[in-house]
Parts: C-alpha cells; sequence; structure tokens
C-alpha cells in the first residue's frame, strides 16, 4: 500500500472505527446521534451481527453495556461532548463493577465552534471523564484514530477498562450553519 | 393505596424461581426485598446509578434473549430512568420485566412523596411507549399474572404494584461490584478477567 492509500484509508476514520469494533466482537452498539457518528451508526444498524440500540439520553448506556457484559456481550458507547456531562453518575457503574466499556465522543465547544453555549460542557468533557477514572485519549488527525481506538478497545475489552477516546473538532470539520 | 407488604410481593414473584430467570434490582428497598427473598447468583443487586435498573435489564435482556429476565425497581427508580422504557419500547426485548414496587414514597430518604402519589402512572407510560404488555396490581392474586408475563416472553411487560408505604428491616446484598458482576456471569458460564 502506497503512502496516498494508507492516508486515504486513514481519511476513512468512521470505517477504521468500525472495523476494529467487528474486530473486537462488539456486539451492541448505544447511541445518541450525532452527525460525528452518522456513518458509524448507519454502519452498525446495517450489520446483522451487531445491535444498534438508539438511546434517550447517553446515561442508559452506561446501565446498557453493563447488563450486555453480564450477559456474556461486549459493546460500545458513541456520543457527543455534551453527552459524557449526562454520563457522570452513572459511571459509578465502571468503577465499582470493573467491566468493559469503551466510549467514542464527538466533540462540540473545542475548536471552531459556533455555538458558545457547546463550550462549557465541551471544554470540561475530557476532565469530567478522568475525574470519574475513564482512561481518555483524544484525536484530532485521522491518522490517529485507529490506533487510539485500538488501543482504547484493547485496554476495555482485555483489563475491563473504562476507556474513551474523543474526537476533536478538528478531525470532524466544522458545523456548516449557513445551509 | 392498598396495602400489599413488599416483601411479600418479591417473595411471591420470586416463588418457585425458573433456572433462566436473571434478576436485575434497583437501588435501595427493592435490592433489599431481593436479597430477603433468597440471594442468589443469577441476582445482580445495584447500589448506586439511579435510572439505571431498567437499562442493565434491557443490555440483559438482549444478550441473553432465551432467558428471562426480571427488573425489581421502585416507583422513584424508575422515574429517575422514565426514558429508558421508551427504549425498551424501541428495542421490544421479549423477554423484559419491569416489576415496579409502587408505594409513592422515596422510601430511602424519608417517606417524600413521588410523583406517582400525585397521579403519575408509570405503567401508562410504559404503555404509550410500545409496552405491549402493561398490568397494575393491588392485590396478591394479581401477582399470578405477574408472573405468567414473566415466563410468556411475549414482549416487553411493565407491571406496577401498589405496596404500603413501610420500612421493613434492611436486608443487606453484597456491595461489592466486582463480586456481583462475577459470580453472575461465572453463572451463566462466562470466564471473569
Amino acid at each position: 500500500m502506497g503512502i496516498g492509500a494508507s492516508e486515504a484509508a486513514a481519511e476513512d476514520w468512521p470505517a477504521a472505527i468500525f472495523d476494529i469494533l467487528k474486530a473486537s466482537d462488539v456486539r451492541q452498539v448505544a447511541y445518541v446521534p450525532d452527525a460525528g457518528h452518522s456513518a458509524l451508526i448507519k454502519a452498525a444498524q446495517a450489520d446483522p451481527g451487531m445491535n444498534a440500540t438508539v438511546l434517550t439520553t447517553e446515561e442508559e448506556g452506561i446501565g446498557y453495556l453493563l447488563g450486555a457484559w453480564l450477559g456474556g456481550q461486549r459493546g460500545v458507547l458513541l456520543m457527543q461532548s455534551s453527552g459524557v456531562g449526562n454520563c457522570i453518575n452513572t459511571l459509578a457503574l465502571q468503577s465499582c463493577c470493573r467491566f468493559p466499556l469503551l466510549m467514542l465522543v464527538t466533540m462540540r465547544g473545542d475548536w471552531a465552534e459556533f455555538n458558545p453555549w457547546q463550550n462549557p460542557m465541551g471544554q470540561a468533557t475530557e476532565a469530567s471523564l478522568r475525574l470519574m477514572g475513564i482512561r481518555t485519549w483524544r484525536a484530532d488527525v485521522p491518522a490517529d484514530v485507529a490506533p487510539l481506538v485500538q488501543g482504547a478497545a484493547d485496554m476495555a475489552f482485555n483489563g475491563d477498562g473504562g476507556t474513551a477516546v474523543l474526537l476533536g473538532q478538528r478531525l470532524i470539520g466544522k458545523k456548516e450553519w449557513t445551509k | 393505596m392498598s396495602a400489599l407488604e413488599r416483601r411479600q410481593v418479591v417473595a411471591e414473584l420470586l416463588r418457585d424461581r425458573p433456572a433462566d430467570l436473571l434478576v436485575v434490582t434497583g437501588l435501595g428497598s427493592p435490592s433489599y426485598d431481593t436479597m430477603a427473598a433468597g440471594d442468589d447468583d443469577r441476582n445482580f443487586y445495584l447500589w448506586a446509578a439511579m435510572g439505571s435498573a431498567a437499562t442493565v435489564g434491557l443490555g440483559l435482556a438482549l444478550a441473553q434473549p432465551d432467558r428471562r429476565v426480571l427488573v425489581v425497581t421502585g416507583d422513584g427508580e424508575l422515574l429517575m430512568g422514565m426514558g429508558a422504557l421508551a427504549t425498551i419500547g424501541v428495542k421490544q426485548p421479549r423477554n423484559l420485566t419491569i416489576a415496579v414496587l409502587d408505594n409513592s414514597r422515596y422510601g430511602e430518604t424519608g417517606m417524600q412523596e413521588s410523583h406517582t402519589a400525585a397521579g403519575v402512572r408509570l405503567e401508562q407510560v410504559a404503555k404509550a411507549c410500545g409496552f405491549p404488555h402493561v398490568l397494575r396490581v393491588s392485590e396478591m392474586s394479581g401477582l399470578g399474572t405477574v408472573k405468567a408475563a414473566i415466563s410468556a416472553r411475549s414482549g416487553p411487560t411493565c407491571a406496577v404494584i401498589e405496596i404500603a408505604a413501610e420500612n421493613p428491616p434492611r436486608v443487606l446484598p453484597p456491595r461489592d461490584g466486582v463480586h456481583l458482576k462475577n459470580r453472575f456471569r461465572a453463572a451463566l458460564g462466562f470466564p471473569t478477567l
């Protein structure tokens, strides 16, 4: 594979995430929709080996994935950074029960944000996760996505850990407000 | 409000328990009630994350479609995670029953009235969310219908059981979450880390 092809593969980072989830035997994909996760959500919905579940609020996903793990299945939780704030209290489940919890968080309020009301939670997202004991990394360029998600998945599923990868706004691109 | 005794209700729900019945309990009195009925490796007691009992039950029911899952929780606990009823309504797990012990009170914190005291009907919320089976039970004889629904596995069930506002002596389940997780998974034949 040439450099050009490698870069092209990295650019399709949602596909790279999906491949990692499949290789990790993730069966449950719980999500609150976000534009940055739309390709991944579509791929999960289309995969007969995955159960894609839309939540009314992100905190449902913590209990949901604990229940799935009690029942023998691995999962992932997809959300936007604002949803991290909704999860705080329920993250006690991961701390107390030590079950595999992989969270993929698309960022708002961290770069080129048009809506200032997104900024408080966006700026507090990483610190909030760390405060609750979730090991957290962030990807701002496409080439970082796959290795960080792979590492986070490994530490969740091989170590019963709570991990999160933040997908920055520089990676996802500015939200267009003029359409 | 009826005077059903919560300990009797839970003991009856779990009497002659099928081998494939997995139980998740909401924090506080429902955990104590379930413990009082007899500890079991197939019980998962929540001690925190109020509002999460139904979602733990949902994840478990979807991962274990061939077993039956019963969530035993209270009105206050379910009110905190009421959106979960909508999420369950979307997924329609055939094997999930939510039994709500409704005393219209927050029993753990001083018996303050909950929303159900003012007339919120949680089984009607479940019905509006697409639960095919909803029940309101005010007599012990009505529990047979709940047990039949658990066994039937014909779609998610929400049973609101009217109980007396009382605080029986606490019967504390184990509090080590890792222990509870590992013994539950072991009972299902899964490895632990």
